[in-house]
């Protein structure tokens, strides 16, 4: 699955994170946290399985994290990628 | 007929005297009226020997030198405006080395840091840091650690001159030619002026700024004529409207009404919940929310409090008023409603620091009271609490009554969300502690309740209650099932900030934080 135009998901409310897609050569993650020093390697696992079930291979993903948990990170990555995508044919029972 | 005092006779009374009682050769023989009181002669000087100028004119009258510790009251808050100010003037003035004394420090006092950099300001005594004063201090901006003490240590660290005061500047409303001064009348009100009369009482130079000179005698006189030596107008000494901003907001927030409303309930069921009890709610927005709660409980069993105390809330006058409390006793009131009953009311009485919780009074109000609500920032399995550090290591809070309360009251309840954002509040180990956990009884999340377990009759009645109690190891794995482990802070080696325990001694230190 490739990035083909931007797209967001999410908001900067507290809890929450906003995600920003644009197209890439290859995968490229950016985490912005206010949790980094005790969240970001989580965080960016949590996008890259994302990414992966997803299988994205090209992509520029901006994730502005405003201390979301783990389900609501994979939820708005998810989001903000199929809003990005060119391919609408998905593949639902991989992403529960 | 004389006039005068004989001189002659005066000096051979004075010498038999000396003769026949050499111990008594210092006393002198009289000179006049008023060789003491030379303003007395003057009948301008009489009423404006105190009046100065400004604030360089009050700064050189107290000789004031380099090296020297100055303080301040902070019962402003987010609105003060004076402590700046009076540091930017003594900047000017070409001051060093200066220690910053005040009974804390908020965001609004961020301007400071300049003048720490340019070393006008060299050591700090406070209760609490916050904002970018409190980030730079954490990252390494200052030589000497931050002292941070309770609100009644820092009279016990007074009292015992570790903190020695050599110039308080004090904000009040309105003041009179004497000095006796007061929060409660005038245009800036902030209320209780209970820090600043532990000032007033032990500085050495006493100066009171104020926006108001009013006629003598100003009453009531929280600040003493006897005890000020000098009196500034200022245009300005804050702004009341900030002093309920920050730690002392007022929610609407539902999850920290959901645990006001817990606390209360605990409170109900707590065995201590009777005729005359006693209590104080911490600032925190569910701390003072609980309030709100306890009406219709102290209706419906007919109770009534004996006293509340501490920072006094709108809600807890609100209680007072409808008669469910009988007296307030208030050492700082969080907002313009608390400002204005103290005013008003005479069962409601300002106290000071000293008389509110210092451990070495001769009677501190908090050893009376029976419950107090309080807030947390992390607490630990050992129930340690944390109210300075953020989990990031930064400091972001203040000690204030904390452990003074927690120590000293029967029922001590802890009030949280178990998460904020992602960031766990119960955890295996306090980033700092600043209160231990033998003082803390229950803590009070919205996912549920944990008693020590060294109080097992409330954890038994507040069960038989219904109340989702669990144990706090319970809360912990619930805490990070939501929101996974959280990687440990990584400090530098080098002390920013010495916690001081209310008696003086040092609970923790807090250490620099590593950026990467």
């Amino acid at each position: 699955m490739k990035i083909v135009q931007e797209a967001t998901a999410g908001t900067l409310e507290s809890s929450d994170l906003l995600v920003k897609v644009q197209p890439n050569q290859g995968v490229e993650v950016i985490v912005n946290s206010d949790v980094n020093k005790q969240f970001g390697d989580q965080i960016r696992k949590v996008v890259n399985d994302t990414l992966k079930i997803l299988n994205v291979t090209d992509g520029l993903i901006i994730i502005d994290d405003k201390g979301a948990l783990d389900c609501a990170i994979k939820a708005r990555v998810e989001c903000a990628v199929l809003r990005g995508a060119d391919d609408q044919q998905l593949d639902w029972s991989k992403l529960l | 007929m004389k006039t005068a005092i004989n001189k002659e006779e005066l000096t051979k009374k004075l010498d038999d005297l000396h003769n026949q009682y050499p111990s008594l050769n210092d006393i002198t023989p009289f000179t006049g009226a008023n060789t003491l009181t030379p303003y007395l002669a003057d009948p301008i000087a009489k009423h404006t020997r105190k009046l100065c100028d400004s604030i360089e004119d009050a700064v050189r009258k107290c000789g004031l030198k380099n090296g020297m510790t100055i303080s301040f009251h902070h019962a402003f808050r987010e609105g003060d405006k004076v402590i700046n100010r009076v540091v930017s003037v003594l900047s000017d003035m070409g001051f060093k080395n200066l220690t910053l004394a005040p009974s804390s420090l908020l965001s609004c006092n961020s301007a400071l840091i300049p003048y720490i950099e340019s070393g006008v300001i060299t050591k700090i005594y406070t209760s609490g840091l916050r904002g970018k004063l409190a980030d730079a201090i954490s990252h390494g901006i200052m030589d000497n650690p931050v002292h941070i003490h309770s609100h009644g240590g820092r009279v016990k660290l007074i009292q015992s001159g570790e903190i020695n005061i050599d110039v308080a500047f004090l904000a009040a409303s309105t003041a009179d030619e004497l000095g006796n001064a007061n929060g409660v009348s005038g245009k800036s009100q902030c209320g209780s002026l209970g820090y600043a009369m532990v000032d007033a009482q032990f500085a050495k130079k006493v100066v009171v700024l104020t926006e108001e000179i009013v006629q003598y005698p100003n009453n009531p006189g929280s600040l003493r004529q006897d005890q000020v030596d000098y009196i500034v107008k200022v245009d300005e000494v804050g702004d009341p409207s900030k002093i309920s901003v920050g730690a002392a907001r007022i929610t609407s927030n539902p999850r920290e009404l959901m645990i006001a409303r817990y606390a209360a309930d605990v409170i109900e069921h707590s065995g201590y919940f009777k005729e005359g009890f006693s209590m104080q709610t911490g600032s925190g927005a569910s701390s003072t929310a609980a309030t709100r709660f306890l009406e219709s409980k102290m209706r419906a069993k007919n109770i009534t409090a004996s006293f509340a105390l501490g920072g006094i809330t709108a809600s807890i006058v609100d209680l007072f008023e409808k008669g469910l409390i009988k007296r307030l006793l208030d050492t700082q009131s969080f907002d313009g409603t608390a400002g204005q009953s103290l005013g008003r009311n005479k069962d409601h009485i300002e106290i000071s620091t000293n008389t509110y919780a210092n451990p070495a009074s001769k009677g501190a109000s908090c050893d009376e009271l029976d419950v107090v609500i309080l807030s947390a920032l992390e607490i630990d399995l050992d129930f340690n609490v944390n109210v300075l550090t953020g989990s990031d290591g930064v400091m972001r809070g203040a000690s204030g009554g904390h452990c003074d309360t927690a120590a000293a009251a029967n029922l001590t309840i802890v009030v949280a969300p178990l998460i904020r954002s992602r960031i766990p509040t119960v955890i295996k180990q306090v980033t700092t502690v600043v209160t231990p956990g033998e003082s803390i009884d229950v803590i009070v999340t919205d996912h549920g309740i944990a008693v020590n377990p060294k109080r097992p009759e409330i954890a038994e009645r507040l069960s038989e209650a219904g109340l989702p109690v669990m144990t706090i190891e319970e809360l912990y794995n619930r805490a990070v099932s939501l929101t996974g482990e959280p990687k440990p802070i990584e400090f530098e080696d080098k002390i920013v900030g010495i916690v001081h325990y209310r008696d003086g001694s040092i609970i923790d230190v807090v250490r620099q934080v590593k950026d990467y």
